[in-house]
């Protein structure tokens, strides 16, 4: 324990040193006006684990973080623009769009994103972004739902995230989901795989570390759907996991399963005091 | 022609079986994780531990471990400690230890063990992401690591 404590310590001192946060200084303004919070004190519920969390654009190359400063560089933004013509049109059995009841996206979604996911109380269930998206096409329009991590379903959450890029992540972890927080948390800290690496063994004990060609971030959720260069594509948050999960040669959980759903609530609660960034973009 | 070549690999299969090749689960780590017998019974290939320790899909140490002694080799990690003088610090039996399984050494270390084959959570089929069965192949074979191990003590300060 000693010894990981002064390895830690040894490793913040490495990259002050040898700058590996090349833009420790660099903030990001969208836009030239909305202003990101990239870097702030972690939240309580992390115990000390992280003193201060970072946004996964602080890690990025030059190239990329200027990509998402503005919105016409930001490949992400054009899933938006479809999404905004899908919020408008009326599918479904009972011929109503998103926009009949919800009006204009950039003013009723702003403070969405940054509390996802959240206990739906007359469901009696946790939901993701992505699960009340469906849950409006399935039992408000009577739509087929999207399926999980497709192109459609991305979109939307992008949408519904970009109207709320600057806003503070702040999902809470108590009352009805503390149970499902804690095992979100017991996963987090889990070991898997012929690698046998936690999520924690990369993004916590070693953010900032080079792992062969990339950038260690700290995993954080704030700025998804991302943009991936590698894919040319949006990604969703559990199709990440899935890739990193993947990565331990481990059996990987699916996406929608209730492991997968407390981890990403237990993650999205370590950005908590970040931005809502997406859609970011990545590499 | 096909016969021949069945004969002899199947006689160079012999070969290797009849050296003293130790079993994944049957090497004894000494209390330090000290590994004292060769696990291939066959002397190591400095030349081959090289190939092992830049290759993706065998040794990959690089990914975490810088080594000027390989910097032709792009993408050196930061995660471990740098390779350079490790030959200096740690004798023979240490490294085949630390490769093998470097928990005995370093109890958390977050260095992957080379040659265990059960007692994973989720073992996965190599990186398909699906369910594997143990025992599952070790990371790398009796013989691999030996040539890593023969690699590793040329390393001095
Ligand atoms: C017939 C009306 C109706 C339609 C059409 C509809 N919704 Fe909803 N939506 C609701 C209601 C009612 C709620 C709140 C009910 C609840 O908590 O489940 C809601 C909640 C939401 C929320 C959660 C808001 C929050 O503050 O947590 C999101 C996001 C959302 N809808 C997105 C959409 C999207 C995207 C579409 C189009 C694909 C859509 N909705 C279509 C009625 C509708
Ligand atoms: C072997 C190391 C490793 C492990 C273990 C690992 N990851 Fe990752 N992860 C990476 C790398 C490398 C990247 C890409 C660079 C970066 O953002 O860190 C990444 C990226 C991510 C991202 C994208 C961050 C962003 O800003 O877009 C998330 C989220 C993430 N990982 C979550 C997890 C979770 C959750 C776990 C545990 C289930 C996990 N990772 C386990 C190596 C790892
Ligand atoms: C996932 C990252 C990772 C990989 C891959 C990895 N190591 Fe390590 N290694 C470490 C860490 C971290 C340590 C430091 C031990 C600790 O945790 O205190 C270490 C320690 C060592 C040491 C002792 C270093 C010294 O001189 O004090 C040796 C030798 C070593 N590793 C060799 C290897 C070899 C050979 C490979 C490939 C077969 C390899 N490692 C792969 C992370 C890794």
């Amino acid at each position: 324990m000693k010894k990981a404590a002064l390895k830690t310590a040894l490793g913040a001192l490495a990259f002050v040193a040898s700058g590996a946060f090349a833009d420790e200084d660099a903030s990001l303004v969208i836009n030239g006006e909305i202003e990101i919070v990239t870097e702030t004190a972690a939240a309580a519920h992390l115990d000390g684990a992280l003193k201060t969390v970072y946004s996964g654009w602080v890690f990025r190359s030059d190239e990329t973080q200027a990509m998402q400063a503005d919105d016409f560089d930001n490949p992400g933004m054009l899933a938006v623009e479809s999404a905004m013509a899908t919020w408008a049109t009326a599918e479904g059995t009972n011929g109503k769009s998103c926009a009949d009841c919800h009006g204009d996206a950039s003013e009723t979604m702003t403070e969405v994103r940054a509390t996802y996911p959240k206990w739906n109380e007359k469901a009696g269930e946790l939901r993701t972004l992505g699960q009340q998206i469906n849950a409006c096409r399935e039992t408000e329009m009577g739509a087929e739902p999207y399926k999980t991590d497709s192109a459609e379903l991305l979109a939307m959450e992008a949408l519904i995230s970009s109207v709320g890029r600057g806003t503070t992540i702040n999902v809470a972890i108590d009352g009805p989901v503390a149970d499902i927080w804690a095992q979100g948390k017991e996963l987090y800290y889990t070991r898997t795989g012929q690698l046998d690496l936690s999520c924690a063994s990369c993004h916590e004990q070693n953010y900032g570390n080079m792992i062969r060609a990339d950038h260690l971030s700290q995993g954080q959720i704030n700025g998804f759907p991302t943009y991936r260069l590698n894919n040319a594509a949006l990604n969703g948050v559990q199709g990440r996991f899935k890739g990193c999960v993947r990565d331990t040669r481990a059996e990987t959980y699916a996406p929608n399963s209730p492991e997968f759903i407390a981890l990403e609530l237990y993650v999205a609660s370590r950005g908590n005091g970040l931005s809502v960034e997406g859609p970011s973009v990545r590499n | 022609m096909k016969r021949i070549i069945q004969i002899a690999v199947g006689l160079s299969l012999a070969a290797t079986v009849g050296a003293a090749e130790v079993a994944p689960e049957a090497v004894e780590y000494s209390e330090y994780g000290e590994v004292a017998v060769s696990l291939s019974g066959t002397a190591g290939d400095p030349q081959n531990g090289i190939k092992v320790m830049t290759t993706r899909s065998k040794g990959n140490c690089i990914a975490c471990h810088q080594v000027t002694d390989l910097q032709d080799y792009p993408f050196h990690g930061e995660v471990g400690p740098s390779l350079d003088g490790t030959g200096s610090r740690w004798e023979e039996a240490q490294l085949r230890g630390i490769v093998a399984n470097a928990k005995h050494t370093f109890p958390d270390t977050v260095m992957p063990a080379f040659y265990k084959t059960t007692g994973f959570t989720r073992p996965g089929d190599a990186f398909t992401g699906k369910a594997g069965t143990e025992p599952l192949p070790p990371l790398l074979t009796a013989q691999e690591i030996e040539d890593v191990v023969a690699y590793l003590v040329t390393l001095k300060d």
